[in-house]
């Protein structure tokens, strides 16, 4: 591995990490597509930051197009309060018309930008290593670790301090107003944070990228963990891994190092959607499957409690009488049977047994009264096996 | 070229022709379609399925390794209608909202795509170039085909939405009870989504995947501020859609170096801006001077009732009265005074101020109404 390739995979790290920290916070706030417009709109800053600087790596150009992104989402707000459209649509046509200034400029400059279209969408990560920061005649190294490092621990300083602030105003916006925590203030920070971020992962992953960037990684951690803290760190953890598959794959297909990145995190996503243990696609479909077979089960043994009638309790009737497919009569009673809640006799009779009728009364009373989860601590003292 | 030479060789070259009337007939029906997703509050949908339609047309061009078009834009379709119903899963299915959802599938997809077309560039086959066109679009590829088939679909989903119209409607203003009705929901939402898809994969060659969503919505967007029937919207939606596109290739064509996409947009986003400054009912221009107006209008019978409550305690209800008790706290102004005049309601002689019969009835009118609050 050579040096350049350890400083493009550190400057992919740096980059995963720095959008994984004000991600994790959109998500959680429901404003993950404000990253896609601050990411689109803040082109046409970039391209007027450029004609003043005409360095790339500045921090004035990167403040400049930080104040388009802030610009944009006051922008977008002003139009939501207007009541003219509704929110989604108004962040649908601000930043499409933000982003069109900037690629129209950028085409009728074309000589005097070194910016093309192609960079703005996917960046420029392979040569990152290229742009050098030099002092005096010390090579310091490329200059984007040091724009994104500095941008990672800016973020990160800042989720240190208003750590508990932040929190609080994502999970009760309401208490943090009460307690006086300024919902204004923290709204407009975290914007001011995540546009000083999208800028400087701008130039490594481009537009579109660096919204895969902040939101995939928190979502998937979404799905595995309900800890703020475990969300943030399997949030860079997502990244980071992101970072380096990604740039091995790009190195292997020989294609954009950003598009692989975005691949790799899809990738993890999906296995994440299909296996999570709790959110997973399938735990969730058999987590139903179960309920669905333990409440006509119960259905069954209210069924059974309310007719003495040796006709209503035959094996053969109950199809008809709870209106149940063959297959599952055959289970539910399986499931009563292997759980000893029922007996069936020789004339093919089904009673409730001593413990059957107790969990049956239980169950009723729960029914009745309803106190949220009682059901399922009900369900583990009386079933040995689950349906 | 300038635009007016552009617009004069329109009717006579007819390559010209063929790409105006096909940016037209695009626009149509992408505010025919976005207007019902503007209503349902799907704006973002359209940024995700354009976004998520890229890794289709690149998986197309390398499995059949033609760009024929509508190759390509099948690929683009299906890729499109599966990202959309994955967010729609993932919302369904998960803890994760529509944004974060409609974000990701946006992000990842347009990523893969993104990866699968730089892989195709760096491939020993000379074929490749110009699937980048899709990125901004390029109208100037548009032939006479193309322009039959966004004819045929544009058609197709006309007789579909004349043939669902009421119950589209009722879906679009009031879900659950288009569900009591018995109407199936979920039928006529994959109806309309689908169509939805099928016009963004449609505006892909012209308009390009990064900003086709804003072609959806913005004529949607323009027509909803003159209107508040679905039928004149989507008509006028409509309209604004075949303007803005042809107008913007217009522009695009007599520069250099434009792509189509990004000035269409431009064009669709002004109109927009027009229609919400200056829309009759609820353009903020017009609100303004309604406020403004009706801020007079108060401060008259402000006027008004004041001079009433002071008639009220004479025997004669045109006895002249002072103007100098009059201050500004009852929105008294020597314009307000002169306003009263010419509407009869006082008379003024020299200095001072009397109500006529008429102004009497009218500030008893008023007062009544007052009255009637306070209680």
């Amino acid at each position: 591995m050579s040096s350049a390739q350890l400083e493009i995979q550190l400057i992919a790290a740096l980059v995963a990490m720095a959008c994984a920290i004000p991600g994790t916070f959109l998500v959680l706030r429901k404003m993950a597509m404000i990253s896609d417009a601050i990411s689109h709109s803040i082109l046409p800053g970039l391209v007027f930051g450029f004609f003043i600087t005409q360095d790339l790596n500045s921090p004035l150009l990167i403040l400049l197009a930080a104040v388009t992104g802030v610009l944009t989402v006051i922008f977008v707000e002003f139009i939501q309060k207007t009541g003219l459209v509704k929110e989604d649509t108004a962040i649908g046509l601000v930043f499409p018309a933000l982003f069109s200034i900037g690629v129209i400029l950028i085409a009728k400059n074309a000589n005097d930008v070194h910016l093309d279209i192609d960079a703005v969408l996917l960046g420029e990560l392979a040569f990152a290593p290229f742009d050098r920061l030099m002092f005096g005649e010390t090579d310091l190294g490329p200059k984007s670790v040091w724009v994104i490092g500095t941008i990672l621990i800016i973020s990160l300083s800042l989720l240190l301090l208003f750590f508990k602030e932040l929190k609080l105003s994502t999970f009760d916006k309401g208490l943090a107003a009460t307690l006086g925590f300024s919902p204004i203030v923290l709204h407009y920070g975290l914007m001011t944070v995540s546009s000083i971020t999208v800028v400087g992962a701008f130039d490594a992953v481009g537009a579109v990228l660096v919204v895969a960037l902040i939101i995939a990684p928190p979502a998937t951690a979404y799905l595995l963990t309900n800890n703020l803290k475990k969300m943030l760190v399997l949030s860079c953890f997502f990244g980071i891994f992101s970072a380096i598959a990604g740039y091995w794959l790009a190195n292997y297909l020989d294609a954009s190092i950003a598009g692989s990145m975005t691949s790799v995190l899809g990738v993890l996503f999906l296995l994440v959607y299909l296996f999570a243990p709790k959110q997973g696609i399938f735990s969730v479909y058999f987590k139903e499957k179960q309920q669905r077979k333990e409440v006509s089960l119960l259905v069954f043994l209210l069924h059974l409690q309310n007719h003495q009638d040796p006709k209503e309790r035959h094996v053969n009737h109950l199809q008809e009488h709870i209106n149940w497919q063959k297959v599952q009569a055959k289970t539910v009673l399986d499931l009563a049977t292997k759980n000893n809640l029922i007996q069936i006799d020789a004339n093919n009779l089904v009673s409730l047994t001593e413990k059957g009728r107790e969990f049956t009364d239980e169950a009723l009373k729960y029914i009745t009264t309803n106190k949220e989860t009682a059901i399922e601590d009900l369900k583990k003292r009386f079933f040995l096996f689950r349906g | 070229m300038s635009i007016t030479e552009y617009f004069k060789l329109l009717f006579t070259d007819y390559t010209l022709g063929v790409i105006s009337l096909g940016t037209a007939v695009l626009g149509a029906i992408c505010g025919m379609l976005g207007s019902f997703a503007v209503l349902r509050k799907q704006s973002l949908l359209g940024d995700a399925i354009s976004h998520a339609s890229l890794p289709g047309i690149a998986l197309a061009f390398l499995f059949t390794g033609t760009k024929d078009t509508n190759f390509l834009l099948i690929g683009a379709l299906i890729s499109g209608l599966v990202g959309t119903f994955w967010i729609k899963s993932i919302v369904r299915r998960t803890r994760l909202k529509t944004d974060t959802a409609l974000g990701l599938i946006l992000s990842l997809f347009f990523g893969l795509g993104m990866l699968l077309l730089t892989f195709i560039q760096k491939m020993p086959n000379a074929n490749q170039a110009g699937l980048d066109k899709y990125l901004f679009g390029q109208a100037a590829t548009l032939v006479a085909s193309d322009v039959w088939v966004m004819t045929a679909i544009t058609g197709v989903s006309l007789l579909v939405l004349l043939l669902f119209w009421k119950e589209l409607k009722l879906l679009l203003f009031d879900a659950d009870y288009t569900k009591t009705l018995g109407f199936n929901t979920r039928f006529l939402d994959i109806l309309i989504t689908s169509f939805i898809v099928l016009a963004i994969v449609l505006g892909l060659q012209t308009v390009g995947v990064v900003l086709m969503s804003a072609m959806l919505l913005a004529p949607a967007a323009a027509a909803r501020q003159w209107t508040n029937s679905l039928s004149t919207m989507v008509v006028l939606a409509a309209i604004f859609g075949a303007f803005s596109g042809v107008f913007g290739t217009a522009i695009s064509a007599s520069q250099n170096n434009l792509s189509t996409g990004p000035v269409i947009v431009l064009v669709a986003v002004v109109v927009v801006l027009i229609s919400f400054i200056f829309s009759p009912k609820r353009g903020l221009l017009f609100r303004e001077i309604r406020f403004y107006r009706n801020r007079k209008e108060l401060n008259l019978k402000k006027t008004l009732t004041f001079m009433y409550r002071i008639a009220q305690n004479h025997k004669d209800i045109s006895h002249p009265h002072a103007i100098k008790i009059l201050n500004n706290f009852h929105g008294f102004t020597r314009k307000s005074l002169n306003r009263l005049q010419e509407e009869q309601l006082i008379e003024i002689q020299g200095n001072q101020w009397a109500l006529t019969p008429k102004g009497y009835e009218e500030a008893a009118r008023i007062n009544d109404k007052i009255g009637k609050k306070d209680e």
